[in-house]
């Protein structure tokens, strides 16, 4: 039942506004996969168009072994959930989950007992007589995910699920999201903006800015391995700090980090260091340089400290306190960073052109006793 | 801690029934001013409203039911009763069909002019009536755009039906169209693309979703446009050349009794266009109340 979906050089555009531009992705057959990115980025349109609600002006889209681009959304039979539900209001919620079976002609015993399957799926069970506007939205959005699932789709979009609930509700239903999906195993496509809910429900993201993609690559190497500087800004906090590539190295006045992979000699480069990937030491180490600790909050567990780097640059860390060893605000010390994800800021280096095919970042480590990982991240 | 507490707050519970409820003078005029607003609204409903129809009534029924039975069973009053339900007939169904088109293609559809699109609806709402009448004869009486065309073909528009129903057509077009747009606006496109996803076509679609969505909004618009249509008089009057038992609808009738001192039977045909206007809005109201009810 489950089938691939594949997007090939998907392009559209909205009067002069080029909202999707060439992007091209797989989301493999059975999985959930993410599409993230900012407000504006394409991802929604991107989701449309493969639903069939937008026309795309090239590219292709398959389901399967199927193509589906010129296919009317009702030749198509995928599930659609919209952030705002878009349950038809004048039904009940049976009628709601009823209603792409009975457009679709099954047969009414068929149609009884494959509605109430789904209900009780959704927990809803005994809210089968209730309208729509007698629910909560989380109790909503189960419903239309209900009603898109009834007539069996091969492909399940949801566009930004759960934008619409507040933060508990939203975390209840991703979690509860996540354990539908094990049992029942349909490709989904998940737009989101929210990076902790993409990683937390996706085995892929793909992540869009301006009407392109970034990079689609697993979760866990989203975070550690960013393809370009927006993808590390984007997905988890990061500090962004600059510097020149001096000898080698990345030189924050001191001697800093060194083995600066495809950045050239002299160019100007940017490093993204995670607040946790910030250590920090009483004494001078091998690659450490010094900062000033001008604010440290105490959360309980771990602290927040704002450093100050000698040319003037803001870095922020996040520590747990029994590895600070008494640190406090107005000490000078020394910092080290782990894992920085090093792009070059001249345009001409191939580090910071974001074609396809251009090489990751250089991973940067300060310790010996961390692997050398020299992130190679090209966009499938 | 949680002693001290304790003994520092007052024993309120016991203290605030003792005192006697006072509200400030303030309060006291604000709520005087309420009432006196709900009772000048509820005079105005019924010095307005009501008092005219009392008085129709009264006049209608003054004289016993008798008369009423004898002016009802008149051949021209049948006549022109029928005419006027024909024509409200035909603008209801006309208006209903064209006027859900056009709401949909103003609230959904971008097109150069839409503004002026939309302003020229309300145009029949701002020409006077007997101007609509006029154009009408312009273009289809004697030496009109149109004449030639249907004279070739034998049919008579003006001082007939054809011309009596084209003119109230045209007056009532803004009801319905005033009254959709909104509610299709409001109602937005999701669940309409929602439906076509799960496999809809797009006339299921229209009449399972979106129609059901819109009938209240269409059913005051199409209340309305019935109201409008049954109580035209000076458009109809000019086309229609009023000719007795042919071409005088039910409110032409009432002028023709009031211009031969018959004001007993004038007032009769009025009431029972007044009393089918009130059964149909009443009727709208309870029908959605009772359906409102089930929905909750």
């Amino acid at each position: 039942m489950a089938g691939a979906i594949k997007v090939q050089g998907l392009t559209k555009s909205f009067g002069d506004f080029r909202a999707v531009d060439d992007v091209s992705f797989e989301a493999r057959a059975g999985e959930i996969t993410a599409l993230l990115g900012p407000s504006g980025s394409g991802k929604s349109t991107v989701l449309r168009m493969i639903a069939g609600l937008e026309q795309p002006d090239a590219g292709s889209i398959w389901v399967g072994e199927e193509e589906h681009t010129s296919k009317t959304p009702q030749e198509r039979r995928l599930g659609f959930v919209f952030q705002h539900y878009a349950l038809f209001r004048h039904m009940t919620v049976r009628q709601n989950v009823e209603f792409g079976l009975k457009v679709r002609k099954t047969p009414r015993p068929d149609a009884r007992s494959r509605v109430d399957e789904l209900l009780d799926l959704v927990g809803l069970g005994p809210f089968g007589g209730r309208y729509p506007d007698q629910l909560s939205g989380g109790q909503r959005q189960r419903v239309a995910l209900a009603r898109a699932l009834a007539p069996r789709p091969q492909v399940l979009l949801l566009d930004e699920p759960f934008g619409a609930l507040d933060a508990h509700v939203r975390q209840e239903l991703r979690r509860w999201l996540d354990a539908l999906h094990r049992e029942l195993g349909v490709t989904s496509l998940l737009v989101t903006h929210d990076q902790e809910e993409a990683l937390e429900l996706a085995s892929a993201v793909v992540v869009m800015r301006r009407g392109r993609v970034e990079q689609t690559a697993a979760p866990v190497d989203i975070y550690n391995r960013p393809a370009t500087p927006f993808v590390a800004g984007f997905v988890g906090a990061s500090n962004m700090v600059r510097g020149t590539v001096e000898n080698g190295g990345l030189n924050f006045g001191g001697p800093a980090v060194t083995a600066v992979e495809h950045v050239a000699e002299g160019a100007d480069a940017q490093a993204y260091i995670r607040p946790h990937d910030v250590l920090l030491a009483r004494t001078a180490g091998e690659r450490s340089f010094p900062v000033s600790v001008e604010r440290r909050t105490n959360l309980g567990w771990v602290s927040k400290l704002q450093l100050r780097m000698t040319d003037g640059q803001v870095i922020h860390a996040e520590l747990p306190n029994e590895e600070l060893d008494g640190i406090e605000e107005g000490d000078r010390v020394h910092a080290n960073l782990r894992n920085a994800k090093v792009f070059s800021l001249d345009a001409g280096d191939p580090a910071s052109a974001r074609g396809d095919n251009g090489p990751g970042p250089a991973v940067l480590h300060t310790s010996d006793e961390n692997d050398v990982l020299a992130a190679q991240i090209s966009q499938s | 801690m949680s002693t001290t507490q304790a003994r520092e707050r007052p024993p309120q519970p016991h203290a605030s029934p003792a005192t006697p409820r006072k509200f400030p003078r303030r309060v006291h005029r604000e709520r005087l001013v309420a009432r006196l607003l709900v009772a000048v609204a509820l005079a105005y409903v019924l010095v307005l409203l009501l008092g005219p129809l009392a008085g129709i009534v009264y006049y209608a029924l003054k004289s016993g039911l008798g008369v009423v039975g004898q002016t009802i069973s008149q051949p021209d009053v049948q006549h022109a009763l029928y005419l006027s339900f024909l024509i409200m007939l035909i603008t209801v169904i006309v208006n209903t069909v064209f006027g859900v088109m056009v709401a949909l293609v103003l609230a959904r559809d971008r097109f150069p002019g839409k503004h002026l699109a939309s302003a020229l609806v309300d145009l029949p709402l701002a020409v006077s009536p007997v101007i609509v009448g006029l154009m009408a004869v312009l273009l289809f009486g004697r030496g009109g755009w149109f004449e030639p065309f249907f004279a070739a073909r034998g049919i008579q528009v003006i001082f007939a039906l054809p011309s009596m129903v084209l003119v109230t057509i045209f007056i009532s077009i803004p009801f319905v169209i005033r009254e959709v747009v909104p509610v299709l606006q409001e109602l937005g496109l999701e669940e309409e693309q929602a439906a076509w996803t799960l496999g809809a076509s797009k006339a299921q679609t229209f009449f399972r979703v979106t129609l059901p969505n819109i009938r209240w909004g269409l059913l005051y618009g199409i209340a309305l446009s019935a109201a409008r249509a049954i109580g035209e008089v000076g458009a109809v009057l000019i086309v229609s050349g009023a000719i007795e038992g042919k071409t005088e609808t039910a409110t032409l009738l009432i002028l023709r009794f009031f211009d031969q001192f018959q004001e007993q039977q004038g007032y009769i045909v009025a009431l029972t266009l007044a009393a089918f206007s009130i059964v149909m809005l009443i009727g709208i109201e309870t029908f959605k109340r009772k359906r409102t009810r089930e929905a909750h």
